[in-house]
């Protein structure tokens, strides 16, 4: 027995009710950007939940943009980053959802160290502070984005936790409150 | 005065007494940052009741309370936040960390977060639990002004001290995490 595809949730079988929404948003975007995309990982066949795209970096926004407007994968639900110490080292990752059919579908791209990233805030006004966020944890920067700073850790803070080589217990300890940027108070 | 009426009286020392007024008129100030912050609430409301202990008046101004309720993860970016309000609470004033993140960082043993408000500011007592039940609230309490009756918190240390200001024990620094022994271990990488 597959697990992947027999389990019944309160909705139905997952694939059975996303499968064609799924197929034809692969196929276009297969016919769209057959030399960028690197991988297409299924649900059913692969290890994953929803379709993931792997996609390569300089064509991430129109390949999102194309995504976004033209097959109606209009909301994004989650931007996050993942290091995997390989090289290229990062993952950027995208959780788009189809508002109407409530499908979803996760597009991913590769970074190296020290690469920049286009922003998505052209797209989604929301990936700003996702795009601060990916930058406080992974030092992933974003080109164009108009206020990189940290978003979760403290602005004296030396490094981004959440990479792989930053020690779990590297404590830095500051005596004094955050002082308060005076431009925000302008 | 006795209940018929005629004059009476019993000698004690003004300490004994001020105490005795001390411990039975806590103002608490809620510290909450997480779930236990959920449970001081349950504390303080009706079925529990905190009020039967005299601790009912919640100030959530540190110059208007003398018990700090630190309920909750405190990490460090808010540790100096925290000793900021303990700084502006006026003496006599307690402490009691509630649950296992207050007390010693809880399953948070990373970058982030403290461990243990002890790193931070004096505590007198530490309600273990995650979180700790209101019962366990209130046993800390009441644990709390029994100590205050003898003169035993950290607050009467340094009130009894020679000058009454500096403490017998240095109230340690935010710093000293570095000396902690969970605090000082890192990854290898």
């Amino acid at each position: 027995m597959d697990v992947r595809t027999s389990i019944k949730t309160n909705w139905g079988n997952f694939s059975d009710k996303y499968g064609t929404a799924w197929e034809q948003l692969l196929t276009a975007l297969s016919n769209d950007f057959t030399s960028s995309i690197e991988q297409i990982l299924k649900p059913g066949t692969d290890a994953v939940d929803i379709p993931t795209i792997i996609v390569k970096k300089p064509i991430i926004i129109d390949f999102l943009r194309s995504t976004k407007d033209r097959y109606g994968y209009s909301f994004l639900s989650d931007m996050t980053a993942v290091d995997e110490e390989g090289d290229p080292r990062f993952f950027v990752v995208y959780h788009l959802m189809h508002l109407e059919t409530k499908a979803r579908v996760r597009i991913k791209t590769r970074v190296a160290d020290g690469e920049k990233m286009p922003t998505a805030i052209p797209l989604w006004e929301g990936a700003n502070w996702a795009e601060r966020e990916i930058y406080d944890m992974f030092g992933i920067h974003f080109e164009g984005h108009p206020d990189l700073r940290r978003i979760l850790m403290d602005q004296r803070w030396e490094g981004h936790p959440l990479r792989k080589d930053y020690p779990l217990r590297g404590y830095q300890i500051f005596l004094s409150p955050e002082p308060i940027d005076p431009e925000l108070l302008s | 005065m006795s209940k018929d009426g005629s004059a009476d009286f019993f000698t004690t020392k003004l300490e004994n007494v001020v105490n005795w007024a001390r411990k039975n008129s806590l103002y608490p100030l809620p510290f909450g940052t997480s779930c236990c912050g959920i449970e001081l609430m349950a504390t303080l409301a009706s079925g529990y009741d905190m009020a039967r202990f005299g601790a009912e008046v919640v100030r959530f101004s540190p110059r208007q309370s003398d018990l700090l309720v630190v309920a909750g993860i405190v990490n460090l970016k808010m540790a100096p936040i925290l000793r900021n309000i303990y700084d502006q609470m006026a003496d006599p004033k307690w402490v009691i960390s509630m649950g296992a993140c207050a007390s010693s960082g809880g399953i948070f043993n990373v970058y982030s977060v403290t461990q243990g408000i002890d790193t931070v500011v004096p505590v007198d007592v530490y309600v273990p639990g995650c979180p700790p039940a209101p019962e366990g609230l209130l046993n800390g309490l009441l644990r709390l002004e029994d100590m205050i009756a003898r003169g035993e918190t950290h607050a009467h240390r340094r009130m009894k001290s020679p000058d009454g200001k500096t403490p017998p024990t240095p109230l340690p620094a935010v710093s000293s995490m570095d000396a902690h022994p969970r605090g000082s271990e890192q990854r290898k990488v």
